[in-house]
């Protein structure tokens, strides 16, 4: 039974029922059963690290260190006494985990030769403000947990963290979202590279405090996700005590269909991917249960069983690059057969993936095979021809309803990486593995690594518990930010566009319209246009010499309040101010030529300019020349008459 | 009952369990002022506070509770958690070496222990096989509990103890001896077991770790498996301190036992040998020597052990403008050797001389280390030295304080004949004191000048 790839792949992605996101409703994904719950990660702005005194976000470029050290991470025993299976499997796969390490930003607590200092206090007050802005039941104690990652991102083998609340909620346009708990932990490595057995690592984010929101499944479909994820970020941002930029805010999202499994797609910066990435993830389990079915239709788990053969070099005409460099690397050449597998490797999974991709993933990560590591029978172009297939095929035993693949590898990678195959294929019989993706900007995802069980949670014994007494929460709580719920429907009273909102939020501007409305007496919705759609502009466009504080902003209302100008020289003034925030306001109005004149002054010329526009004038109407003389005065106006005022001042005169 | 029920509380919050009927494993509902928790109830360190309860929640964090704002609680099941390393028969194969295992406490394999918030030791053979299984490839292992305390508590009595059980075993033929031990005093034991154990036909090695083994960067797998490939299959047949060289995942030391010390409370290369370099590096596949002379493997099965201790030595850390009472206080209370431990060449000041007279007239035997861990005693520079000698008191070369400690002990243990002590003492058994100090036996580095932050960013990993 021959197949074309090509075509199996549009025929499976149209049988699963996949569509594009743009055509999905709620129906959609009500029909699939998508659920959808968010870790959202938060670092704060504070001046240390969490548990040592090195400073906070001083960053390094990659070549830029001090020193290096090797780690290799080995599995150990929960609290609860068990191991973590496939915690096992990747460590048998040995990887040489390089830590680069810059004096600036890096102690030896980071690098754990030192044990940790008392908590930094500042980062625990701003997670609990933002608790108790989530509407958390805050714990009487903080218990530090380490928290097991055997990737080498933490090179202790463990991330500190610790629970400050559980049980809360934030509300949505049409719903509330429960939130299972916030955490306080520590930030992990940034990785450099990862090929082979070498993976490299910097540990300049290393330590810094971070907070994790995490919600409960309560979104049904991916806008809801963003939304969410947008609430949380702009609740945490409320407090001006976060830090802000790339990589600053965070989300792992988790994801299940109807019968699936959760799946979390890690590391998530930009939440405007998040609907993509939900409906693709979604999607991909949805067609993982199609595979399962069709495989436990034929033959079960138990019985189904893959065998392979070493091959020679010699057997093919080799031209594929990548097989002319293992045959010169000596790498092991196998065939292996799939059972029953025709038509599964070639199967639907995202949009541009297939089945075979699952597998090629995992034998990058587990088995640290480099792509392309893989050769199959259903490659939408044939890299093995024809003939070559028919001479491994009796050499396999195949029938014609199985597939089959090649890889090859150092010979000390081949028993992992044909473990890692069985295992793939073997899971495909029971749907959807439990596992942790990495996004990728066009909205798919790959396999990152296996889903860690809960047993992987350990009490810190070098830490003592902190105790949250009563009256230190109660004056958190007097002093906390207003709502973000609050500041919507501020929003919407201060009759301010509605597309507006999110920038204003995301920079949590709303603090700093109130100030200008209520002792600059400036109009609410001139306030929110000006910041929401020429601040964000500029934010795009230009660069600023040194930092720009938004209450800036506010100096420069003040002082054009104080000097009489007319509010419409903001928008003049803003660019150069944001490119030059020392710079003084006076001077600003040298750069941009304002000179005081009065209605008088700049209207006296609009007779003289109307006679001009009489002979140079292409359409003669009132309008056309009104138009023409405003243009020519408007240099003259700004910052000193009201625009419209100048138009009726010409019109009528 | 009580104790095993409530594991840990007291006060407060053992009352609060009492009178809710809650368990520590129990799962239990929380009603408090702050909201409601729900989690099972761990056993509370008993250092720790009365004012908290400790409840591991569903996504396995704890978190406490303060028993001042619990409105109300109820147990809703009950699940004890079962910790045990997973224990594997401890394969045999034929022709690789048989090593013993002797276990004194530490941290070299453990698992936590609830009471303490610590954790202790796992050891078996089995539970070693299930941690760490790459041991089998390296000997066949058995292993002996000889006691179990923490490193501080290692003392006299556990010296002796391990020199007797070391004596039966390499009379029965065994290829090679390995020690688990905190580090804390690892190298005070070390040097005690190179006095009490002579002329061993195998390696005796100690190990420990710096982090414990419930961390996935733990030291304890490497240096395990080090350690047991050092006494299964080196040739050097002393007391050693195998540990790790660089603070990376690389390779390990093996320290001669009468000149190692612990130089860094936390780091994992915190062992060196002072004074002089180690005898070797191991990784889990050979021994690299560094040192040509040292006591090779025999066949025999004979060995001398010396398990003598004097428990009335002391030490005394000088400190500028001491006064005899210092001293005097090791005086009244018995004391019949003192080592001290001087500044620069080995010096104290003059407040000190009346007690140091007092000393010579009662047959105190007293010594002189220094504090500067590297190089000499030479008390012929200066008067105060020669004033020193002049008051009994007796320069012990490069010989290091701990060791000096350990060996005037034993030393008093089997003579007080002062002629005899001061031979023994001057007559190094195992390089405690050395002829000559190499060149590269001085080694501090300092950070920031230019040639260390080359050496560090290329080579120190
Ligand atoms: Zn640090």
């Amino acid at each position: 039974m021959k197949i074309n790839p090509k075509k199996n792949y549009e025929k499976t992605k149209k049988e699963i029922g996949y569509i594009s996101r743009k055509k999905a409703s709620q129906k959609t994904y009500d029909k699939i059963g998508f659920m959808s719950g968010l870790e959202v990660h938060q670092q704060l702005l504070t001046k240390h690290k969490l548990f040592c005194h090195c400073p906070a976000g001083v960053f390094n470029k990659n070549n830029e260190y001090d020193a290096e050290l090797i780690r290799h991470m080995r599995p150990t025993l929960s609290e609860l006494g068990e191991y973590d299976g496939t915690a096992l499997m990747e460590f048998k796969t040995r990887k040489n985990i390089i830590y680069r390490i810059n004096n600036k930003n890096t102690c030896t607590y980071e690098i754990d030769d030192t044990p940790p200092f008392p908590i930094d206090k500042e980062a625990l007050q701003i997670a609990l403000e933002i608790s108790l802005l989530c509407k958390l039941n805050i714990v009487g104690e903080v218990h530090i947990t380490r928290k097991q990652y055997l990737d080498g991102s933490i090179p202790a083998g463990f991330q500190r963290t610790a629970i400050l609340g559980v049980e809360g909620e934030i509300p949505l346009k049409n719903k509330k979202i429960r939130l299972i708990q916030l955490s306080i932990e520590e930030d992990s490595c940034r990785e450099i590279s990862d090929i082979g057995h070498t993976r490299i690592y910097k540990t300049d984010r290393l330590g810094m405090p971070l907070i994790e929101t995490v919600t409960y499944p309560d979104m049904v479909n991916p806008d809801e996700v963003m939304e969410a994820a947008d609430y949380i970020r702009f609740l945490n941002r409320s407090t001006g005590k976060v830090r802000t930029g790339s990589g600053a805010g965070r989300e792992d999202v988790n994801v299940s269909c109807k019968g699936g499994t959760r799946v979390e797609i890690k590391g998530v910066s930009h939440n405007k991917w998040i609907p993509e990435l939900t409906h693709n993830e979604a999607f991909r389990q949805w067609a993982l249960l199609s595979i399962k079915e069709k495989l436990n239709k034929i033959t079960s788990e138990k019985k189904w069983k893959l065998n392979f053969e070493y091959l020679d070099y010699d057997m093919f005409k080799i031209t594929y690059p990548p097989l002319k460099t293992a045959r010169d690397k000596n790498y092991k050449l196998i065939a292996i057969n799939l059972p029953h597998f025709n038509g599964i490797l070639s199967h639907f999974t995202q949009p541009g993936k297939v089945f075979l991709d699952e597998i090629s993933d995992r034998l990058k990560v587990i088995a640290c095979l480099e792509k392309p590591n893989i050769l199959s029978t259903e490659d939408f172009k044939p890299i093995i021809n024809k003939k070559d297939l028919e001479i491994i095929k009796p050499i396999l035993n195949s029938n014609e309803n199985d597939a089959q693949l090649i890889i090859w590898g150092p010979k000390e990678d081949i028993p992992t990486a044909i473990e890692v195959i069985e295992e793939r294929c073997k899971m495909a019989f029971n749907g959807v593995p439990p596992e942790t993706r990495k996004s990728l900007a066009d909205g798919t995802t790959i396999f990152e690594r296996v889903l860690p069980g809960a047993d992987r949670m350990y009490p810190d014994t070098d830490s003592a518990p902190i105790p949250l007494e009563n009256n230190y929460i109660d004056n958190l709580n007097k002093n906390l930010p207003v709502e973000i719920i609050t500041r919507f429907n501020q929003l919407k009273k201060w009759n301010i566009p509605q597309d507006s909102y999110k920038y204003i939020l995301s920079k949590n501007l709303v603090p700093l319209i109130e100030k200008i409305v209520k002792n600059l007496k400036i109009d609410s919705r001139f306030i929110g246009t000006f910041l929401g759609h020429k601040l964000k502009f500029i934010e795009g466009h230009y660069v600023s010499q040194s930092k720009f504080d938004y209450n800036i902003i506010y100096k420069m209302f003040e002082f054009i309040v104080n000097e009489k100008l007319n509010i419409n020289i903001a928008e003049s003034m803003l660019p150069i101010i944001y490119e030059h925030p020392k710079m003084q306001f006076l001077s600003v109005l040298d750069i941009i030529n304002y000179r005081k004149r009065n209605i008088q002054q700049i209207t006296a010329p609009v007779n003289f300019l109307k006679e001009k526009y009489r002979e140079i004038g292409k359409k003669q109407t009132p309008e056309a020349e009104s138009n023409w003389i405003m243009g020519e005065l408007r240099k003259q106006a700004i910052g000193n008459i009201n625009l419209k005022e100048l138009k009726n001042k010409i019109q009528n005169s | 009952m009580n104790s095993d029920i409530f594991q840990g509380y007291k006060g407060k919050a053992l009352e609060i369990l009492k009178k809710y009927n809650t368990r520590v494993w129990g799962q239990a509902e929380i009603e408090t002022s702050r909201g409601t928790f729900k989690g099972t109830i761990l056993p509370r360190a008993e250092n720790d506070d009365d004012k908290h309860i400790v409840v591991k929640i569903i996504t396995g964090y704890n978190i406490g509770i303060d028993v001042d704002t619990i409105k109300k609680m109820k147990e809703t099941g009950y699940k004890k958690a079962k910790y045990a390393i997973p224990e594997q028969e401890f394969p045999t194969t034929p022709n690789l070496p048989n090593v013993k295992l002797f276990g004194t406490g530490g941290t070299i394999a453990s698992r936590l222990d609830y009471r303490t918030g610590a954790v202790i030791p796992a050891f078996s053979p089995g539970e070693l096989y299930g941690a760490v299984p790459e041991l089998a490839d390296i000997c066949n292992l058995t292993t002996e509990k000889v006691f179990a305390v923490f490193s501080e508590n290692m003392g006299p009595d556990q010296y002796i103890a391990l020199a007797k059980a070391i004596g039966k075993e390499i009379e029965n033929g065994i290829d090679g001896i390995v020690i688990g031990h905190g580090t804390d005093t690892l190298h005070h034991t070390a040097a005690a077991l190179t006095f009490m154990v002579q002329n061993s036909p195998v390696p005796i090695v100690l190990v420990g770790s710096q982090r414990s083994s419930d961390r996935p960067s733990s030291d304890a797998a490497l240096n395990l498996m080090h350690s047991m490939f050092a006494a299964g299959h080196s040739d050097i047949a002393e007391v050693m301190v195998c540990m790790f060289g660089p603070t990376s995942d690389d390779y390990g030391l093996l320290h001669k036992g009468t000149r190692v010390r612990k130089m860094h409370s936390s780091y994992r290369s915190t062992f060196r040998t002072i004074g002089d370099s180690p005898l070797a590096r191991v990784n889990r596949k050979q021994i690299i020597p560094i040192k040509q002379n040292y006591n090779h493997r025999r066949k025999d099965n004979k060995v001398d052990i010396l398990p003598y201790f004097n428990k009335k030595v002391g030490m005394l850390y000088f400190w500028p403008g001491m006064s005899s009472d210092a001293l005097d206080s090791f005086i009244d209370n018995g004391y019949e050797g003192v080592i001290i431990v001087g500044t620069g060449l080995g010096h104290v000041n003059k407040g000190l001389y009346p007690a140091l007279e007092r000393a010579k007239e009662k047959g105190i035997h007293i010594y002189m280390t220094l504090q500067t861990l590297w190089g000499y005693v030479h008390m012929f520079v200066y008067d105060t030295g020669r004033d020193l000698m002049a008051k009994g008191v007796i320069p012990l070369g490069n010989m290091l304080p701990e060791v000096a400690w350990v060996k005037l002990s034993w030393v008093l243990g089997q003579t007080k004949d002062p002629k005899k002590v001061k031979e023994m003492m001057l007559t190094p058994i195992n390089d405690e004191i050395t002829e000559r100090e190499p060149y590269n036996g001085y080694l501090v580095y300092q950070g920031g000048v230019p040639e260390v932050e080359e050496f560090i960013k290329k080579v120190r990993k």
